[in-house]
């Protein structure tokens, strides 16, 4: 039996709760098993898939953190560009960087194929982790380190764009990652270059 | 004598519509004008706005310098998606609670101060960005401090909207007891009530989390934690876009039933549909903090999928039976030719149907089908904060969202203003130019966010930073299909703020209405209401009848939705792949 015919301006009639009409049980099953495909994908790529936004996370002290970094710069520095340390870690070590109006502090060398636990955090306001040309994003918040995981698969010459408004600068704050290849080489066609060139990230 | 004088003053109170038969409460329907004319007003502010900055934002035309851009940014944000919207479903929640039940307004008089509690906050807060003394952009996530003002005027605002959305519960109680209507409340009607009840939940996560920034910015208070800010506002700022949600359903209904008579195929469902919107829409909010610090992998997952895509498949519901609804109420007036003679025969020159259908078919393609994806824990590594993520909210908020409400304004200004609507002819195309353009706009913004390009960024040609960065030339391509759009949108908004206005102010009045006679300035679904067969029941259990398969009677959209889903399908897996290619991070 169907409802009386009504629009959604009438009064609904006094008993309502009726059955479905097929078409309507047939979608809402096939609205609720994709549904159940969208919850399923995001356990699975924590099993199986090789990118996850999990880390180690714990509260920090900012000032506490900047001076963390500070120290792991001077004791991996291998060079300077424009002012800022370039540092080299050992594979498998925990790297540190700060993210602090209007800077990424400091310049990352590491080795392509290796694994880094990557510390990011910042002295002052939120910023946003952009890797590009990879379009790899992560928030960074005040107070919070964020421990990643991170094994670089290709070599480049990287940046990091922030991209968490923090304040009129914002848009100069540009931080640099170097990976070298798997011989420990510079790669002179880095990936920026690359795109210069109209190649596709 | 006291006596007459209230029985006289009770008849005055209300005026019969010339349309419909409802009684229309002055009191209430000047309440829905007022809200409605703010609206516009809040509408006309972030249009420019947005003129300002896709020409900003265009890195070819470049406009504004850095201080402004960020400061109209901000101005923007507050405009659109707190005052346009809000003040706008503060009218739609009187409207419904009195026109479509034929009922007196509670306490019209309180109505009118907190209308005014609003109106100060408002006032307070574009004060306070126009001078640039809160730069903090519409998040304002602390420790960006804004000058205290600033907080105070949003709570301000946001005390003023609760108070009015318990008016709006206080008028469905006088409704009931006084039985202005009988049986259930319409699907309409419990459409807004949804929306008034995730309102509640959304403004007071807003006091909770304005409250102790207000005391921080005078001094009381040490400092807020800023990924516990960050938790909270959204669930007053991702929230807040889901009363728009249940609010745009909501009007979904009444401009079907209004312009091609669509029917409620099943009030269960399409009820069930808002229930799951009230239960699940404020945890969806986690989904602004998938790669934030804060929080495990476990609380991520649980508080995006298991609870968001409860209230996605709400939407999906709705997807089916909002066009379902047309295409069965089509079919029983007789449009029965085809799988889409329905969609064909639809008035495409009646804006408040076209710009309906946009609105369905915007948000949920675009809007809906890339929200789900970058709302997925892994994937919002690759969207997160890039122009991606205004690519999406524009395709829900402004092309599903305001067209919506838009399209209600055509028939609201003779329902309820009692004017022709103004520039008939633009008005017809306003939808049009309206929906490409931000179609443009948001199409622009996501391929641009998926090169990287990030959000709320003044220069991305990076001329002041310390190291070159350049983007793939194709971005340039689509900025520039942005800009297009951008400008093609906020002309649209303007046509639609020139008729508004123009109505309002200076319109014709309506005149005598005969049915079936078209008057240039009335939309169709008035001068030619979409009556249905007085044996349309008969005709109901025939078309049942002879579509006895699951496909059912209303063929067309069980192909639309196809498609839909296939879509989603294809987007949804390819996001899954370009994420796959990336350096292994975990
Ligand atoms: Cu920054």
């Amino acid at each position: 039996m169907l409802t009386k015919v009504h629009t959604g301006l009438d009064a609904a009639p006094g008993v309502w709760w009726k059955p479905a009409h097929k078409a309507e049980k047939v979608w809402v099953a096939i609205a609720f098993a994709w549904c159940m495909v969208l919850f399923a994908m995001m356990p699975l790529w924590h099993w199986r898939g090789g990118q996850n936004p999990s880390g180690i996370r714990r509260r920090v002290e900012p000032r506490a953190f900047y001076a963390r970094t500070q120290e792991f710069a001077k004791q991996y520095q291998v060079g300077t560009d424009r002012g800022l340390p370039i540092v080299q870690p050992p594979a498998g070590s925990d790297v540190y960087m700060t993210a602090l109006t209007f800077q990424w502090y400091p310049i990352l060398q590491l080795t392509q194929g290796e694994t880094y636990r990557l510390h990011l955090s910042a002295l002052d306001v939120n910023h946003g982790f952009s890797l590009y040309p990879l379009n790899v994003n992560f928030q960074i918040v005040p107070g919070y380190d964020y421990a990643l995981e991170v094994t670089p698969t290709a070599s480049g010459d990287f940046r990091i764009i922030c991209n968490e408004f923090c304040g009129i600068g914002h848009h100069t704050m540009v931080g640099r990652v170097i990976v070298l290849d798997k011989a420990g080489q510079r790669v002179s066609d880095n990936a920026n270059a690359r795109l210069g060139n109209g190649a596709t990230p | 004598m006291s006596a007459t004088l209230t029985a006289s003053g009770a008849a005055d109170a209300f005026r019969t519509c010339a349309f419909t038969g409802r009684r229309i409460h002055r009191q209430a329907e000047a309440l829905v004008k007022a809200n409605a004319v703010v609206a516009v007003v809040s509408l006309l502010i972030g249009a420019i706005a947005a003129l300002l900055l896709v020409l900003t934002r265009w890195q070819a035309v470049h406009l504004l310098p850095a201080v402004w851009y960020y400061r109209i940014l901000g101005v923007h944000g507050m405009n659109m998606l707190i005052f346009f919207i809000i003040y706008f479903e503060m009218a739609v929640l009187w409207f419904t609670s009195t026109a479509l039940l034929n009922a007196r307004p509670a306490n019209p008089k309180l109505g009118w101060v907190n209308f005014g509690l609003m109106l100060l906050g408002t006032i307070l807060v574009e004060w306070m960005q126009w001078s640039g003394k809160a730069d903090v952009l519409f998040t304002s996530y602390p420790p960006l401090k804004a000058h205290p003002i600033f907080y105070l005027g949003i709570i301000l605002f946001a005390v003023g909207a609760l108070l009015v959305v318990a008016q709006f519960f206080a008028t469905l109680v006088i409704a009931k007891r006084e039985k202005t209507y009988e049986g259930s409340l319409p699907l309409v009607v419990y459409g807004a009530m949804t929306a008034a009840i995730i309102a509640v939940i959304t403004l007071l996560h807003g006091a909770i989390i304005y409250i102790p920034t207000f005391l921080w910015s005078i001094g009381v208070i040490k400092s807020v934690d800023p990924q516990i800010y960050r938790m909270i506002w959204w669930a007053l700022g991702h929230s807040s876009q889901q009363i728009n949600v249940a609010a745009m359903v909501a009007v979904w209904y009444m401009l079907s039933a209004l312009t091609v008579g669509g029917v409620v195929l099943n009030e269960k469902v399409s009820r069930s549909a808002f229930v799951l919107y009230v239960l699940f829409i404020s945890m969806a909010s986690a989904h602004h903090l998938l790669v934030d610090p804060g929080f495990g992998p476990a609380w991520k997952v649980v508080n995006t999928s298991y609870f968001m895509y409860m209230a996605v498949l709400a939407s999906m519901i709705h997807g089916f039976t909002v066009p379902a609804g047309m295409e069965l109420g089509m079919r029983l007036r007789g449009y029965t030719q085809g799988l889409f003679g329905w969609l064909r025969r639809a008035p495409w020159g009646d804006p408040g149907f076209s710009g309906m259908v946009f609105s369905v078919v915007v948000f949920g393609f675009v809007g809906g089908i890339t929200g789900v994806t970058i709302g997925t824990e892994q994937i919002n590594i690759i969207a997160h904060n890039t122009m991606r993520i205004p690519g999406h909210f524009h395709a829900t908020v402004v092309s599903g969202t305001a067209m919506a409400f838009m399209a209600a304004t055509y028939y609201l200004l003779p329902l309820v203003f009692r004017r022709k609507v103004a520039f008939w002819g633009a008005a017809k195309i306003q939808p049009y130019l309206f929906a490409i353009g931000m179609l443009l706009l948001s199409m622009g913004m996501t391929f641009a966010g998926s090169f990287g390009v990030p959000r709320r960024h003044w220069d991305i040609s990076f001329s002041q930073a310390p190291f070159s960065v350049q983007f793939n030339p194709a971005v340039d391509l689509v900025l520039a299909v942005m800009g297009i759009g951008g400008i093609m949108a906020v002309t649209g908004a303007l046509l639609f703020i020139a008729i508004a206005v123009k109505s309002v102010f200076f319109g014709e009045p309506l005149g005598e209405i005969v049915p079936g006679r078209a008057v240039a300035g009335v939309p169709q679904g008035l001068t030619n209401p979409p009556v249905h067969p007085a044996n349309v029941d008969e005709v109901n259990e025939r078309l049942h009848r002879e579509n006895p398969s699951w496909i059912g009677p209303t063929p067309g959209t069980m192909a639309l939705v196809g498609i839909f889903l296939a879509a989603f399908v294809v987007y949804y897996f390819t996001n899954w792949k370009l994420l796959s290619v990336l350096w292994k991070v975990g």
